[in-house]
């Protein structure tokens, strides 16, 4: 089960005849519906180059994330530094490059947390109910009515700031969406007769959860989790505008546009270009999360 | 077939589902969906459950397993008495007892290959290797009659009747020997359920399966079971041989379900809610004395404040109703 195609297993070694019988699982249903999908194939192109600048970072990048140019500082676009320098003479597309990490890595740890805190208290209180689901759900609520970004500065005070706790601030922050619509999932999941029907056989209540309520919430999962990205992003870029997210001289988009903020009216293109790559990244994510529901789970779309 | 040796029998089983009361005082309500049923099922035979939809029978059959937690009575299958196991023992005794389903479509987890659907019980009961799980899923599969090389296909590619195949060789995998079967071919298309129907009665042969037969259709039941218990509002009101009950009917209620079939034989062709005066009760205040009285037509006094008790008015036909009294024995309620 899942995104990756069965290799010629057991089955084929035991049966004859079975090689030949075409098989289409939901999920290859879905990848064929996203393939046709224009937007979504340029968005996956511009994710996985994304993915592909963060992870080679330091060999595509012209110069360090920290090399100082010194007595160039704050220098126009040329050969020599392709979108100019900061105020510290530090190459700006080397630090776009670098920051590109940041972002991601945000969008991937941040969301792994909240996606896990959201899946387990989303599938406790739907699966047992009563009074499990009452105490949970205000939990839901207290932690929802919270402003998002004044909470996860609260969050990066207690923690002090460091780019681990960015990430532990934002997944904090971010699990309760999930966590509702796995609830209300789960809820009619249970009812279900395969569910009847594994209990019938002697299924514990963590196999059923595991083997028939969580994989029928799996594209639900993939598709909150790649629309909650962008604000993902967007937060850290917030934090670290505030002064509270990496600390220099690591570089994130969101803190290159807070240190560019006071050279705005000389050097607009200070800010303009590390603003374009949080847009473009943005968009992406949030485009891909569209075409990913409407692949996956159309059911969503008033969400 | 029928042998006389009893496989599974309940007690006064009784299973009331609590309603959400809106009023903030008052007495707690129950939907008596299961009231104090005793019966007995022999070992090999077929008993049909028939009655309106809404009266009990998916809840009897699934309380019968121990799927739903009975709210009261005592369930005894082959001398055990099911309701004193705890969990661990009753998921062993769960190969045993196996059920299969109405809904062609909610009863096969969509993200599932037929393959990982039918071995799923072995996993649960920690039974066999790998590859001889897949032995076992191909011989079911054919058993089933279903071509094993779709073992990998997904449960939305196969029609209706196929995925009820589908669930019968998933029910058959424990190799049980008690099979609930809740209304197993209401949801297909009638040229699919003869086919259905024939493939549980060879199977019932090969593996000597005791079977509950749950159906709102008596013409299905009739050519399925050899014995039928007809409910009511969470009541068994009559339990007989097919043929019996078909010739000897005794309970009020079993002759207007019988003459609303016109498909039998029965001179009159009313439906049966023209047999019947009235609407069906709301089961969550049956009425009091017999169930039936409000729409019973030999309704007397004592109807509305007595509760009939079980009869044994020839011999193996029960019946509950008051027009029986002194005729044949009391059935012992322990
Ligand atoms: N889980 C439940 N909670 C509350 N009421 C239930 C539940 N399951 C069934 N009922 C009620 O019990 C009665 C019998 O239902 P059911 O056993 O499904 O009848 P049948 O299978 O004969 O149609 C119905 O009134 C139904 O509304
Ligand atoms: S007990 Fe009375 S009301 Fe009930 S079925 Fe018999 S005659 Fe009718
Ligand atoms: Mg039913």
């Amino acid at each position: 089960m899942g995104l990756l195609k069965r290799k010629n297993d057991v089955y084929s070694a035991l049966i004859e005849g079975a090689e030949g019988v075409a098989y289409t699982s939901f999920y290859h249903d879905a990848m064929r519906r996203l393939k046709k999908d224009k937007i979504a194939m340029v968005c996956l192109f511009v994710v996985a180059a994304l993915i592909i600048i963060a992870i080679f970072a330091p060999f595509i990048a012209p110069y360090e994330e920290d090399y100082m140019d010194v007595g160039n500082e704050l220098a126009r676009p040329s050969s020599e530094h392709l979108l100019g320098t900061d105020e510290f003479g530090r190459d700006i597309l080397s630090r776009i490059i670098f920051g590109s990490r940041v972002s991601l890595m945000v969008g991937v740890v941040a969301e792994a947390i909240a996606v896990f805190i959201g899946l387990v208290v989303g599938a406790i209180a739907g699966y047992y109910g009563g009074k499990v689901d009452a105490v949970l759900s205000r939990i839901i609520e207290i932690f929802a009515s919270f402003p998002h970004i004044l909470f996860a500065i609260v969050v990066m005070f207690v923690l002090g700031t460091g780019i681990m706790n960015v990430f532990i601030a934002i997944g904090v922050v971010g699990w309760t969406g999930l966590a509702r619509v796995i609830r209300s999932q789960i809820m009619q999941l249970k009812q279900k007769e395969y569910v009847e029907a594994a209990r019938a056989s002697g299924g514990r209540n963590m196999q059923i959860i595991f083997r028939h309520l969580i994989p029928n919430c799996l594209s639900t999962i993939i598709v909150v989790a790649t629309m909650n990205i962008p604000s993902d992003i967007m937060y850290e870029a917030s934090l670290s505008f505030l002064g509270l997210g990496v600390q220099p001289p690591q570089a994130s988009w969101g803190s290159m546009i807070s240190e560019a903020r006071k050279f705005i009216r000389q050097y607009p293109e200070y800010s303009v270009f590390p603003g374009i790559a949080l847009i473009v990244t943005v968009l992406a994510f949030n485009l891909l999360g569209d075409a990913l529901r409407d692949a996956l789970d159309p059911r969503l779309k008033n969400l | 077939m029928t042998g006389s040796e009893s496989l599974l029998s309940v007690h006064k089983l009784r299973k009331w589902f609590p309603v959400k009361s809106t009023a903030l005082f008052g007495e707690k309500q129950y939907v008596k969906a299961v009231n104090d049923i005793t019966l007995d099922i022999r070992r090999g035979e077929t008993l049909g459950v028939v009655g309106e939809s809404g009266c009990g029978k998916t809840t009897l059959g699934r309380t019968m397993i121990r799927l739903i937690e009975p709210t009261g009575g005592r369930i005894v299958f082959e001398g055990k008495d099911l309701t004193g196991l705890n969990e661990k023992q009753m998921r062993l005794m769960r190969k045993d007892l196996q059920i299969m389903f109405q809904d062609p479509y909610g009863s096969l987890n969509p993200r599932m290959t037929v393959g990982d659907i039918i071995t799923e019980p072995y996993v649960f009961q920690k039974m066999y290797t790998k590859k001889e799980r897949v032995e076992k899923a191909v011989e079911l599969m054919k058993i089933c009659g279903l071509d094993p090389v779709y073992i990998r296909r997904y449960p939305h590619e196969f029609s209706g009747g196929q995925r009820q195949r589908i669930g019968i060789a998933r029910s058959l995998a424990l190799r049980p020997k008690f099979l609930v079967c809740d209304e197993p071919v209401s949801a297909l298309d009638v040229s699919i359920q003869s086919q259905i129907i024939n493939l549980l009665m060879d199977l019932q042969q090969e593996f000597g399966l005791t079977y509950l037969f749950i159906s709102h259709n008596l013409s299905v039941v009739y050519h399925m079971v050899d014995r039928i218990a007809v409910m009511y509002l969470g009541n068994l009101v009559e339990l007989a041989d097919k043929e019996e009950l078909y010739r000897d009917t005794a309970h009020p209620y079993t002759r207007a379900l019988l003459k609303s079939i016109p498909s039998l034989d029965f001179r009159e062709e009313h439906r049966l809610r023209a047999a019947l005066k009235g609407d069906i009760p709301s089961p969550i205040n049956p009425p009091k004395g017999c169930v039936f009285h409000t729409r019973c037509e030999s309704c007397t006094e004592r109807c509305r404040t007595q509760t009939p008790p079980l009869r044994e008015i020839a011999p193996r036909h029960m019946v509950a109703c008051h027009l029986y009294e002194g005729q044949g024995k009391l059935v012992e309620q322990q």
